[in-house]
């Protein structure tokens, strides 16, 4: 079967395609639209040249291929995905981002590069995206609040992009940054709930790992904006706030950058906040979870179930120390 | 101010509103647990709905002795037991979805939970000060312990400061909704504070 044939089967439904609200963007209104004409002919009917480029990154997104699966695992629907969200900027009730999420203008956007690399500079999306080609990757989501999802990503690896940027010797942690603009705040950010803007950060080798992402689509869609659109990094090892949403700044540093959640609440959130069922944690068990759709609880994983891969990172480190 | 008490019609129909008031929620959620609407995470809702439905019914329940004296209508106090029940009820409701979705009945879940999760600690001796004054919300026990029942029921007090702490700490970051029954609970103990204050000074 092409791969393009499985994503037709996925759990999407009619009903889950067609929220209006979503998706009345004009993206939408180009991929339904004017599905059918060509790359040329859709720049002749718009003013500027660069909506073509906006409808090549949709078709590249519809086409990318699945190299990631978890066998055993059922994929959350669109729907929990995407109407079930922590994104404090559009505001702290589950089902705020996906309200707001009009809010939040993606177009035209621009992700900032500095620190210690040898080639910094301010790049377009258009820029940032097109030298890299696109798969979807199901990973699982766990969330500090003991919560989890099952998730077809569209993206590429963190590594790839970084990459370009030359890193020097003297990087040892990637610092990013969410979109915040002072004098037009999202809803959320006019209240006081964290420091704006959002801060995240990764050590170098996390963020060089092959499972760290940059995701721009799910569901073979251009990522809705409560996801983090245009751009977010997914870890999938780590719980889930530390997977930064809505990237506009990207800097190499030679010091451990601080991270919003850390800087809230540093008893409880650590920088490294992997996966982690032995680490006890003030608020919510750990050890379990409850993966939404299902009524129970179940085991959490270590490393959130990437073990394997991701262990040998902090081989000789107090994990309970280093939350 | 002087409010003239209303006829025995009139309060039995304020007792049925209140009890329709107080069931809105439990109806809320029951309708929307039929038609499967109860949102994308349904444990969580059913939890959160009855946590906090709980929470306004015992400010309610905090709110009726202040306007009492402030209308001047002592026939008012004989709904207190009524909306105490109420809160007691979703109390009950929303730690029944704690046990049976999140504890899953599992002793050594809910022991680490209460000793390690300070929120959870605050809940739970929240509703232990609530047990007593849930068993003894009769007319027979209210007569048998005389001037100890209202004693007693006093220990309200202190499980409202608690379950407001439970919803304050809760929560992830500095957040609003918890702080505002915090301040509805601090103005309801000041108003009290404040009539004692005038009692004892005379």
């Amino acid at each position: 079967m092409p791969l393009i044939k499985i994503k037709k089967n996925s759990t999407l439904s009619e009903a889950d395609v067609t929220d209006e609200r979503l998706f009345a963007s004009r993206r939408l209104f180009l991929k339904t639209g004017m599905c059918a004409t060509s790359v040329g002919a859709l720049a002749a009917y718009l003013p500027h040249l660069a909506q073509a480029g906006i409808e090549n990154f949709a078709d590249r997104i519809a086409g990318a291929p699945r190299t990631r699966e978890i066998p055993d695992e059922t994929l959350n629907s669109w729907n929990q995905i995407t109407e079930y969200n922590n994104f404090y900027e559009l505001g702290v009730n589950k089902d705020d981002p996906h309200r707001n999420a009009r809010q939040l203008r993606t177009d035209p956007w621009s992700v900032e590069v500095s620190g210690e690399c040898n080639r910094p500079g301010t790049l377009s999306l258009d820029d940032l995206l097109q030298p890299h080609a696109f798969e979807e990757r199901i990973y699982r989501l766990r969330c500090v609040e003991a919560w989890s999802m099952v998730i077809p990503w569209i993206g590429f690896s963190l590594s790839e992009l970084l990459a370009r940027f030359e890193p020097n010797g003297n990087a040892k942690y990637v610092a990013f940054e969410t979109l915040y603009n002072r004098s037009a705040p999202l809803s959320g950010q006019r209240t006081r709930v964290l420091e704006w803007p959002y801060r995240e950060g990764l050590r170098m080798d996390e963020a060089m790992h092959p499972l760290t992402m940059v995701v721009t689509g799910l569901y073979g869609r251009p990522l809705p904006n409560q996801n983090g659109a245009p751009l977010r990094i997914v870890v999938p090892w780590k719980y889930g706030f530390k997977s930064i949403k809505s990237v506009v700044k990207i800097r190499f540093s030679q010091t451990q950058p601080q991270t919003s959640w850390s800087m809230s609440a540093p008893q409880e959130y650590g920088f490294y906040s992997n996966v982690n069922p032995l680490v006890k944690h003030p608020r919510w068990s750990q050890a379990t979870e409850r993966r939404i759709g299902e009524f129970f609880r179940r085991d959490t994983l270590m490393f959130n179930g990437y073990e394997e891969e991701v262990a040998s990172l902090y081989s000789g480190m107090d994990l309970v120390k280093n939350y | 101010m002087q409010l003239v008490a209303p006829s025995s019609q009139a309060r039995l129909g304020l007792r049925i509103l209140l009890h329709l008031l107080c069931l809105v929620p439990a109806a809320i959620l029951l309708a929307n647990t039929l038609r499967g609407q109860l949102g994308i995470n349904p444990v969580e809702t059913l939890l959160h709905t009855a946590g906090v439905s709980s929470l306004r019914i015992l400010l309610l329940c905090l709110a009726v002795t202040p306007l009492m004296r402030l209308l001047g209508a002592p026939w008012l106090a004989g709904y207190r037991r009524l909306l105490g029940d109420w809160a007691f009820f979703y109390v009950c409701l929303h730690l029944g979805i704690y046990l049976l979705f999140d504890a899953a009945f599992d002793p050594g879940y809910m022991y680490e939970d209460v000793m390690q999760r300070p929120y959870i600690t605050m809940g739970a001796t929240a509703f232990l000060l609530l047990l007593p004054l849930a068993i003894t919300s009769n007319l027979w026990s209210q007569r048998r312990l005389g001037r100890r029942w209202k004693q007693l029921h006093r220990l309200i007090y202190a499980a409202a400061v608690l379950a407001c702490i439970h919803f304050i700490w809760l929560v992830k970051g500095f957040q609003i909704e918890p702080l505002v029954y915090a301040t509805v609970l601090a103005i309801l103990l000041a108003v009290r504070a404040l009539y004692w204050a005038r009692n004892h000074a005379n």
